[in-house]
């Protein structure tokens, strides 16, 4: 059945009606973002050769703001509804696990794609961008936002106040997001947190964005294909598998 | 076929202070275009009874089934079969009265249902509200949406959950005149409820659940007859005698003492007044339901009036 449209669009209208706090927001703080640290690294950091500091960053700001946008839709929706009560229109209907995988990471991913173009349109007009390879830009784009719509699904799910949900984000993707080389090449870290990054698959993330826009990256950009595919595959099993047997939603 | 099937329905939640048995071993079967009432003080078992059915919580035994479908084994094709008003005041703050509708019915897998939702709107006099967010609606109106969310999809078994809770007497009668069109049409009603009175006057069929077991079960009319036929009510200033004060049911000044015939009558009264007190403003009426209800309830060993025959 198509039910899942229904809740696919239900969960897009949901953050558009407040667009201006779930999409202008992150783009504002991603701006200011560009705004401070480029004005004061620009001429003191050079990742790259050919490559501005401002232009290096903007993939990264992109990519942060994209993941985290992610996240947060189907995290916070999920749990606005348990508290809420809400929950239980969708809990009476006939919707299975797929339908409610694809509605709630679908949607989030229109946020987090969403965001992520708004703050690539306004930080673009700072500094010349190149794209070597579209495709890539999108693959990781979309694997991005899928993995983090999935991983705030299961959060969602599991959090049963909001400082849960709170926690989650300040303790794990926060430090995670800002620890993958969004502002840095992990090559100008200590060895210890070089090794360290290689396990935060966010930072496959962010630095197989990054190629696609000037063609170099830290790590070959097919084992960042592999390993945030693979992550991706592990994270949406256990996300359905939750969800088909009603994890904490139905007693 | 029945319209909904508890077979053996056994529910054990583990608590803090160890297993607590919600229900013991329900079976009951509603047929289809019965207004069924499910009866039962705070605690008894009605709502956890209901969850069950609409696949919220599920059981530790037994089955159920709605027009035949098992509601673990085909969750899907049951849950098409329901229409469930939750008794929580719930909604989604995002939305309007119309989107409401439409998303739900969207999540049933039917477009293009405006016209069925109009109807509905009209019926539940929603219509001047379709387009208001559902955070300024009352508490009554918030009620009425319930109602048609349940509706949207057009089941054939609805079941209201305490639907009349906190609810004025307009909105009562707009949604008792509503649901009964909606039984006589043929549809399935199953209904829990405090309003003893409301029970009596629509369902044709009662259960009644303590303690998480069924108490009695038998036609509306049957549980009327087989209880003590009168009751004789008066007013007193002191004290009743032990032997009546185990009896009795008393409210303020008011008593009111189970009677099966005219020398029962007699001898609570004698009672009385060998107790050197005056009754005021006696009176013998018929039991009512809540009468039989409080009967029921305050057994000790649990026979089943009526012996629990459809």
């Amino acid at each position: 059945m198509m039910g899942w449209r229904a809740l696919f669009y239900k969960e897009v209208m949901r953050f558009w009606k407040v667009s201006f706090q779930t999409v202008a927001a992150p783009v504002l703080t991603a701006v200011l973002y560009l705004l401070i640290f480029g004005h004061v690294l620009e001429d003191r950091v050079k990742v790259y050769d050919q490559v501005s500091y401002t232009a290096f960053l903007i993939p990264g700001l992109v990519m942060m703001s994209l993941l985290q946008n992610a996240f947060a839709n189907s995290s916070s929706s999920l749990i606005q509804s348990k508290i809420m009560g809400n929950l239980v229109f969708l809990l009476l209907t006939p919707l299975g696990h797929w339908s409610w995988f694809v509605a709630y990471v679908g949607s989030a991913m229109v946020r987090g794609l969403a965001v992520g173009l708004g703050v690539f349109a306004v930080t673009a007009l700072s500094t010349p961008m190149s794209f070597v390879s579209p495709v890539w830009i999108l693959a990781f784009a979309l694997m991005g936002a899928a993995l983090l719509g999935t991983l705030g699904l299961i959060a969602g799910l599991w959090a049963e106040k909001f400082d849960q949900l709170a926690a989650f984000q300040n303790f794990i993707i926060m430090p995670m997001t800002f620890l993958s080389g969004v502002f840095y090449s992990i090559h100008s870290l200590p060895t210890f947190w070089q090794g360290v990054s290689h396990l935060n698959p966010f930072f496959y993330m962010i630095d197989g964005f990054r190629y696609g826009f000037f063609g170099v990256s830290d790590v070959s950009p097919w084992l960042s294909l592999g390993l945030v595919a693979s992550t991706l595959a592990v994270v949406a099993g256990i996300a359905l598998h939750l969800l088909r047997t009603g994890y904490k939603i139905r007693g | 076929m029945p319209a909904i099937s508890f077979q053996s329905v056994s529910k054990t939640y583990s608590t803090d202070r160890g297993p607590f048995q919600a229900l013991d071993g329900v079976s009951l079967d509603i047929q289809p275009g019965e207004f069924f009432g499910l009866l039962g003080p705070n605690g008894a078992g009605k709502t956890t009874l209901i969850s069950i059915l609409a696949g919220l919580n599920r059981a530790t035994s037994g089955r159920v089934q709605v027009m035949g479908h098992d509601v673990r084994e085909q969750p899907a094709l049951a849950r098409r079969q329901l229409g469930v008003v939750p008794q929580e005041l719930v909604f989604d703050p995002f939305f309007n009265v119309r989107e409401t509708l439409r998303f739900q019915s969207g999540y049933f897998g039917v477009t293009g249902n405006d016209d069925w939702i109009d109807e509905l709107l009209a019926s539940l006099g929603l219509t001047d509200k379709a387009n208001s967010n559902m955070r300024q609606l009352s508490g009554g109106m918030k009620r009425r949406v319930l109602v048609a969310q349940a509706l949207v999809h057009k089941p054939p078994v609805i079941v209201l959950d305490e639907p009349t809770a906190g609810v004025d007497v307009e909105l009562r009668q707009t949604l008792w005149q509503f649901i009964a069109k909606l039984n006589r049409e043929g549809h399935t009603v199953l209904l829990t409820t405090h309003y003893l009175e409301e029970a009596e006057a629509l369902c044709g069929r009662i259960a009644m659940l303590k303690q998480g077991r069924v108490v009695a079960l038998d036609r509306t009319s049957e549980l009327l007859r087989s209880a003590s036929s009168n009751v004789l009510r008066f007013k007193l200033d002191a004290a009743l005698p032990p032997e009546l004060a185990s009896k009795a049911r008393v409210v303020g000044r008011i008593v009111q003492l189970p009677a099966h015939d005219a020398a029962e009558i007699e001898r609570h009264l004698s009672a009385v007044r060998q107790a050197g007190l005056v009754a005021e403003d006696v009176e013998i009426r018929k039991a009512d339901l809540e009468d039989v209800f409080l009967e029921v309830m305050n057994q000790q060993q649990s026979p089943m009036p009526g012996g629990g025959s459809a």
